[in-house]
């Protein structure tokens, strides 16, 4: 009995999809940054192609309310300084950046659009990397705020997000309005997945516009939901649903929430040591799962993961 | 299982009926289905019978190392994808203890690993092996830290290609010890030492996978029955490449010589450890590193936990009233889920503040107080008939109900249900130690 070596190839592929504009497309970004492109499963290069590694977007937050006491020692001043934060990000290499604009909330900070906005335009400023904008999650307000984050990031290519089903028309229409792109919310299910990303092709945005978050639950509070799910959009996407060839991007800060790495236990090692595990691990189980882009937070997560990411692509 | 047609291309053809099947042909269709035993045909050739029992087998093999309760199992998995129906056997995560380093320091190793135990979400997880490995190690220093290793509740793995070292230290050994390893040059002599002592034998070093697959089959044929098969693994690309090749042909094309679980064996830097996690999603039975430190093996454990559970069924407990120290008639009763992650970190909470409460733990088919929330499954009507058949108004006489602060919008309806005064507790559980302290007592 012979052995084949058991390749497999797919009739689907995912599309390219590019973030952030140069000079040359109209923007002021030092790079762009494509996505997507592979016609296998993740790292499968002995079978398939995968043109890009997965990227790394580092999140900044505009508020503290929303950085862990744990945090404190790595990102210290920074949570009161999100321009200053967002040059660091620069520094320790990653390849874009997530600025989350979340004390525009009604219920919180309220912080009015106007100041939002002059943020956006600062970070614009002050560093080069390729920028996706995210609002606070009130339907109303975000549909003001990414209007003026739209107008404010012209020529960009921004990515908004997050569009959902419930609430996607101003954002999207906002993102059309200047050619950015939007990111695709939806909530640990391939069906609802799939029914976003119709919504926004039906309302006219294009595929090389979309990127999808399928919601990434961190270690220990779900990742297992999230894995599976995430293989389930990339094996239907190869297969040939062209509604799924959308790059997935997946939000793996959220590693900094979960009980386990905001308690104090020293038999379970170190905390920020931990944590950085934590959320590398969460960002690993993302990318050998089927994710084009990872979101992450800390510095040392950012070293490992590129790390992991060469040498699963390995060398060529 | 083979099909039909398969099996009765095995059969007498005799067609005699002493089966209680008219033809041979209707005995296969029944074979097929598992409704009959092969041995109801007294005329199966002994070639036959051991034929079906091949086509029979498990695609990938169910090998035991160790003994008892402890013992590992690895193998006999049926999926490449998870949540196609399950992965059946988490990864053995074991550390690697060098004799070089002195018997002292091996002894001190093994009660390390004994001590990484952690309690997560109900259950016990722990580093479940060790390997002893010679390296520069006399023969006899080997064999006495094999059989102290070997003396511990522990599987074990012995780690050395020289063959008559390894007959030493298994001879040394009761619990069954994985033999790590048989290399192309070492193989006859490895599989006379595997023979002898009964014990699972790791194969490896073979240049590619056909060559790793030879050398299984020649050990299969001297009668090792039970291996192990370690690919090259020197880069988390060849280790995905390997690790998935091999479970690929073991399941999609019944490959028998690779139909064997698998091991990787991992160093002590940053690029291992994202290699081990990488071996726990990706089809490593067995991994060993030469160093586990706590902050690590943790999450570690965390992934090889929530990788390797039903995707059918969510990790709960048992609904209904439980306590939290010893409650009284006066102290504060709340209610939670039955997720077990919930659950668990709940209760963590309730502890933590060092009062004693009555939790109750609503049925929510295993979903978190969110997820069960939005689906319907946590409603007031659900909690009131809980409060009702547990009998809580019995238990705490404060008539009082703390409900988790992401459900504060049941609060209207759970008062009207049960005229229990509703207390919004805090969003997440860890406001709970704080929150008891304002509770009036
Ligand atoms: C994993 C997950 C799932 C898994 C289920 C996991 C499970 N077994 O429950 C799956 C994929 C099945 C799922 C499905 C759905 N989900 Co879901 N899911 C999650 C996720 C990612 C994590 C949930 C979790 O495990 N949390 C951890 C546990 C410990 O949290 P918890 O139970 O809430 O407990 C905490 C607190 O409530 C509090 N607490 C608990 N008890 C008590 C008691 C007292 C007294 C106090 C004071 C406090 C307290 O302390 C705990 C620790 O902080 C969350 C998003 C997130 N990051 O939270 C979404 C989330 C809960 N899901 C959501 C939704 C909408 C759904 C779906 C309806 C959507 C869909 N995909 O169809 C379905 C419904 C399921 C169905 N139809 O049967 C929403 C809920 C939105 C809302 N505000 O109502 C969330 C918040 C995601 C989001 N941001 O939109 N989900
Ligand atoms: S007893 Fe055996 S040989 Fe006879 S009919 Fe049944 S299967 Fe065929």
């Amino acid at each position: 009995m012979g052995f084949d070596g058991a390749k497999e190839s797919f009739p689907g592929r995912i599309k390219d999809v590019t973030i952030g504009a140069t000079a040359e497309q109209g923007g002021t970004r030092g790079k762009r940054v494509v996505v997507g492109g592979s016609n296998g499963l993740p790292f499968h290069k002995w079978e398939s192609e995968m043109p890009h590694v997965p990227a790394v977007a580092m999140d900044v937050v505009d508020t503290e309310r929303m950085v862990p006491d744990v945090l404190h020692g790595t990102l210290g001043a920074l949570a009161k300084e999100p321009v200053e934060w967002a040059r660091k990000c620069q520094e320790w290499g990653a390849d874009m950046l997530v600025l989350k604009l979340a004390s525009a909330n009604p219920e919180e900070e309220n912080r009015p659009v106007e100041a939002c906005e002059a943020l956006v335009k600062e970070v614009l400023k002050s560093v080069q990397l390729p920028l996706l904008v995210y609002g606070c999650g009130s339907e109303e307000k975000d549909a003001k705020l990414m209007e003026a984050v739209s107008n404010a990031g012209r020529g960009e290519r921004l990515f908004l997000g997050l569009a959902e089903e419930k609430a996607y028309k101003s954002i999207t229409a906002a993102a059309m309005a200047n050619g950015h792109g939007v990111v695709a919310f939806s909530n640990l299910d391939i069906n609802l997945a799939k029914q976003i990303n119709i919504l926004l092709l039906d309302f006219g945005m294009k595929p090389e516009n979309i990127l999808m978050d399928p919601l990434m639950a961190p270690l220990g509070m779900g990742l297992e939901y999230s894995y599976s799910v995430i293989e389930r959009l990339r094996t239907g996407a190869l297969v040939g649903d062209p509604v799924l060839q959308v790059p997935i991007i997946c939000d793996c800060s959220c590693a900094w929430t979960v009980p386990e790495v905001l308690e104090e236990a020293p038999q379970k090692g170190p905390q920020l040591q931990r944590g950085v595990h934590w959320e590398s691990i969460t960002a690993e189980a993302a990318m050998v799962a089927g994710a084009d882009i990872v979101i992450l937070r800390h510095p040392e997560t950012v070293a490992k993961v590129k790390a992991a990411t060469a040498e699963l692509r390995g060398g060529a | 299982m083979p099909t039909a047609m398969e099996i009765y291309k095995l059969l007498p053809k005799k067609n005699c009926g002493e089966c209680k099947f008219p033809t041979c042909l209707a005995f296969a269709m029944q074979l097929a289905n598992l409704k009959v035993a092969l041995e109801a045909c007294p005329y199966v050739s002994p070639e036959a019978k051991a034929a079906l029992e091949e086509s029979g087998a498990p695609p990938v093999r169910l090998v035991t190392f160790g003994a008892g309760e402890s013992a590992a199992k690895t193998g006999d998995e049926t999926q490449l994808f998870r949540h196609d129906k399950t992965f059946y056997h988490p990864t053995v995560l074991g550390l690697v203890l060098d004799c070089a380093q002195g018997l002292d320091k091996v002894r001190a190793g093994l009660d390390d690993v004994k001590g990484l135990v952690f309690e997560r979400v109900g259950q016990q997880v722990r580093v479940d092996a060790v390997a002893v490995k010679q390296s520069v190690a006399s023969a006899d220093v080997f064999a006495e830290a094999a059989e102290a290793a070997c003396s511990q509740a522990l599987p074990v793995v012995l780690m050395s290609e020289d063959a008559k070292a390894m007959a030493g230290a298994a001879a040394k050994c009761k619990s069954r010890p994985l033999l790590y390893k048989a290399t192309p040059a070492n193989i006859d002599a490895m599989v006379e030492v595997a023979k002898s002592s009964g014990c699972p034998l790791v194969i490896g070093g073979a240049p590619n996978l056909d060559e790793l697959g030879h050398l299984a089959e020649k050990a299969k044929k001297a009668g090792v029955q039970d291996i192990v098969l370690e690919p090259a693994a020197s880069t988390a690309a060849e280790l995905l490449q390997n690790m998935t090749t091999i479970r690929r042909a073991a399941i999609r094309k019944k490959h028998r010589p690779l139909g064997y679980p698998t091991i990787a064996v991992l160093g002590r830097s940053q690029s291992d450890q994202l290699r081990g996690a990488l071996g726990v999603m990706k089809y490593s039975s067995i991994v060993l590193m030469d160093d586990l430190p706590r902050e690590f093996v943790y999450p570690l454990m965390a992934l090889r936990q929530n990788i390797f559970t039903d995707p059918q069924v969510p990790i709960q407990v048992k609904p209904g009233l439980y306590t939290v120290g010893e409650p009284t008639e006066k102290s504060p009763v709340m209610f939670t889920t039955n997720f077990s992650l919930t659950y668990f970190t709940v209760r963590a909470d309730i502890e933590k503040s060092k009062m004693p409460a009555w939790l109750l733990v609503v049925d929510t088919e295993g979903q978190s107080v969110m997820t069960a929330f939005a689906a319907g499954k946590l409603t007031p009507e659900s909690v009131a008939k809980a409060i009702e058949t547990e009998k809580v108004k019995e238990k705490s006489k404060r008539n009082e109900i703390v409900i988790p602060g992401m459900v504060s919008r049941m609060s209207g309806k759970l008062n009207e249900l049960t005229e229990m005064k509703v207390t919004v507790g805090s969003r997440e559980s860890s406001g709970i130690p704080k929150m008891m302290r304002t509770l009036s007592q």
